[in-house]
């Protein structure tokens, strides 16, 4: 190492590179150290162990937001609007027919399939929807979030095991990581106190996981939170892994603050969001995937995190790319995609949603057609376009 | 980092590094080979911060870009239109008294002034604009003029060079920005600024430049036809006038912004290219003071995570750029001192107000940071 290298964390390096597992006061000291460049060849050491490959894997999928009314009423969220609003909307089978098949045609599989907790919607809405969409379409149910299956729990009176179970067989394959925001309970109840709690939260996981639905998990930092509450909701999140080994991944997000309740928060920057991903990376030993947030980040930043520890690009979205630039909303597309793991260095692979690599997107003749006449803009009843997508931003990537 | 450093194979680079050697062109190679930005990062730091420490300049600054019409055609612009077009505009002396009496609130201390190359503004005109700036401004600095604009007030002005430095540092010229060197590669020149001065004029007007006393900037637009070793070739040669001058004050890797540009078809350049670029001018220009990060071109994150890839000046506070984002840049056109202030400090560094020559602004320096 360089005389500049060390400062303070060699005994945290050393523990590293001999494959040891750090502590919460190491992960503390790794956030209080500014060399980035370090804590970035750290982290990739890291992702090394992991992924021997020079691979960057990506998977073919699609936002469908097939409601924005929500009770729940979280501070830092743009997207919702309450039961009885006029720009409150449910997607009809048409329009999810629609997007289902526009993600199919261009050869891809995962239906991310998230809305609120709308209370109009019961069990049976949800397991007639599934039964058709799989029983219509090959493709993989990414769905829900513990908030609105804790919920429809809830409503139906059925234990959330029981629940779960029915969602599953009705085709419900995994269960994003939404919703984890910052795992403790003060800042929760600041965020959202109408949310579950943090043991909820990790229970429901918890309950997946024993049921073999494997889950994603997620971090939305830069609201209120502490550092030190930053570090404990990796401890829950590894501890929880330790137990069911059910995390996939983790994707850490910075809190967005325009249009939400919160707006006087300055928005965390990329310095913030590569140290955050390199320290969870480092910490999070048991956690095989770290997704790069473009969503949240834009094109540069995800592709400079792919040296940060992240090993795949997420989901191309669909949704997103064809909604207008303007604001905060990032724009991706597949060849862009590629092309930005290419410059880093690295070989783009499509990936499923259980992370099995499938090899090189090989587009059909539709998905070259669709490509080239660029795709449908979203379809959402009572809003402009673009708006549900840009304010639902976490969505994205789980 | 040592691990990531023998698997890059930039061992000897490092050893170079850390001994403070200067690299060869075959090391600049290496480095533009290299893809791990974590090991460029650590070595361009070592540079920096041997020479800059914790240090992040920034200024307070105001742009002003004087016209839009142009006569040299450069396919990587948006920001010009012909002579003629009725989208032309040219500021009166006038009105560049205006906007500077604009923002007389703000506490500026550089003015940069650039603009296209509008053949019928005689050599007046250039001497008028800047006693216009310093009649209400005195005390800032005017930074002015790139070399392509030189040579163009020396044809209007019928005099040789050396006459026409002391006639613009008469009128308050005070130092030179760095914009217009482009890629000082004759394949470069040829096929998308053929009617600019040639790289060996840029040199040579830069070299007079120092010669008349007046420091000036040196940049790199990058990320559009050029290869790497035509990008190393850039840097060797700014070293060389360099160790002859030593009048370039800071290194400023510009990125391309293709939108609105004759090579719209070129994708806009990568978080990697932006770092990597800042990272091997550091370590390839090693008698250059300062390495700045234009974040009206990269944007302010990358700017920031610059600090630790070879950067030790983000520029400034920017009142209305409009030349970037004529090609469709969505950073915005300014940002304030406070902004500026939390990035750098975020980061781990120290920022530091600075006047045109570095020097720190007193009464707002750190402490009131």
């Amino acid at each position: 190492m360089s005389a500049h290298a060390p400062r303070g964390i060699a005994d945290v390096q050393d523990k590293v590179l001999s494959g040891q597992r750090i502590s919460s006061d190491d992960a503390l000291r790794l956030f209080a150290h500014h060399d980035l460049p370090a804590l970035g060849a750290l982290a990739d050491q890291v992702r090394l162990r992991h992924h021997p490959d020079p691979i960057v894997t990506y998977v073919i999928g699609r936002n469908l937001n097939y409601t924005n009314v929500c009770w729940v009423k979280c501070g830092f969220c743009a997207f919702y609007r309450a039961p009885g609003h006029d720009e409150g909307y449910t997607l009809s089978r048409e329009e999810i027919g629609d997007k289902i098949q526009e993600l199919v045609d261009l050869g891809g599989r995962e239906v991310l399939f998230q809305g609120g907790v709308n209370p109009q919607l019961k069990l049976d809405w949800y397991l007639e929807t599934f039964r058709w969409i799989k029983s219509t379409w090959d493709v993989h149910i990414h769905g829900l979030s513990p908030a609105e299956i804790l919920y429809l729990a809830h409503i139906s009176a059925l234990p959330l095991r029981e629940c779960l179970t029915r969602l599953r067989e009705a085709g419900l394959d995994t269960v994003p990581g939404a919703g984890g925001e910052i795992l403790v309970d003060r800042v929760r109840k600041i965020l959202a106190p109408g949310k579950d709690t943090a043991d909820e939260w990790l229970g429901f996981m918890r309950t997946c996981h024993e049921l073999g639905i494997h889950t994603s998990s997620t971090m939305m930092y830069g609201s209120v939170e502490t550092t030190a509450e930053r570090v404990e909701h990796l401890g829950r999140l590894r501890g929880l892994q330790d137990l069911t080994g059910g995390f996939y991944s983790f994707i850490p997000w910075s809190f967005q603050p325009e249009r939400t309740t919160l707006p006087h928060i300055p928005k965390a920057s990329a310095f913030d969001y590569l140290r955050t991903l390199a320290v969870a990376r480092i910490y999070l030993d048991n956690f095989e995937h770290f997704q790069a947030s473009w969503v949240t980040q834009g094109a540069k930043i995800a592709q400079v995190s792919l040296r940060f520890g992240a090993n795949d690009f997420g989901s191309t979205v669909i949704e997103e790319n064809v909604v207008s630039a303007a604001g905060t909303t990032y724009r991706m597309d597949i060849p862009e995609m590629e092309r930005l793991i290419r410059d880093a260095g690295f070989t783009p692979l499509v990936r499923d949603t259980d992370y099995r690599v499938l090899g090189p997107y090989r587009p059909s003749e539709s998905a070259r057609a669709l490509l080239a006449r660029g795709l449908a803009p979203p379809i959402i009843a009572g809003q402009r376009p673009g708006r549900a997508e840009a304010g639902r931003t976490e969505g994205g990537a789980a | 980092m040592l691990q990531a450093i023998q698997r890059a194979g930039m061992s000897a680079i490092h050893r170079k590094v850390v001994d403070g050697e200067r690299l060869s062109g075959d090391d600049g190679l290496a480095l533009y080979a290299c893809a791990d930005l974590n090991v460029l990062g650590h070595l361009a730091n070592i540079a920096r911060e041997r020479r800059n420490a914790d240090l992040c300049y920034f200024v307070r600054n105001q742009h002003i870009n004087y016209t839009n019409v142009c006569n040299k055609d450069c396919k990587f612009c948006a920001f010009y239109v012909r002579v003629n077009d009725p989208a032309g505009y040219t500021l009166s002396v006038e009105d560049v008294r205006r906007r500077v009496e604009e923002q007389i609130a703000e506490p500026i201390t550089e003015i940069h002034m650039v603009a296209g190359i509008n053949p019928r503004l005689p050599y007046q005109y250039y001497l008028d604009i800047i006693r216009a700036v310093k009649s209400v401004r005195p005390d800032v600095m005017v930074k002015a003029y790139t070399m392509i604009e030189i040579a163009e007030i020396v044809r209007v002005a019928k005099k040789p060079l050396e006459e026409v430095w002391e006639e613009l540092k008469a009128a308050g010229l005070g130092s030179l920005p760095g914009g217009g060197a482009e890629v000082l590669s004759d394949r470069v020149h040829a096929e998308i600024f053929a009617l600019k001065q040639t790289p060996d004029e840029w040199l040579d007007m830069a070299r007079s430049a120092h010669r008349a006393g007046l420091r000036s900037n040196a940049t790199m637009l990058y990320g559009h036809i050029e290869t790497p070793a035509e990008r190393v070739t850039h840097l060797l040669r700014l070293r060389e006038v360099q160790d002859e001058t030593g009048g370039f004050l800071t290194y400023i890797p510009l990125a391309f912004h293709p939108e609105n540009t004759e090579l719209s078809h070129l994708p806009p350049t990568t978080g990697f290219d932006d770092l990597r670029q800042l990272a091997i001018g550091r370590l390839m220009l090693d008698n250059f003071d300062h390495i700045k990060s234009f974040w009206i071109m990269v944007s302010p994150q990358i700017s920031q995570l610059s600090l630790w890839y070879g950067a030790d000046d983000m520029d400034g506070t920017i009142i209305r750029e409009e030349i970037t984002h004529a090609a469709g840049a969505r950073t915005p056109q300014g940002l304030t001192r406070e902004a500026l202030v939390r990035l750098i400090q975020e980061a781990g560094r120290i920022p530091v107000e600075r006047d045109a020559l570095y020097r720190p602004v007193a009464s707002r320096s750190v402490a009131a940071a």
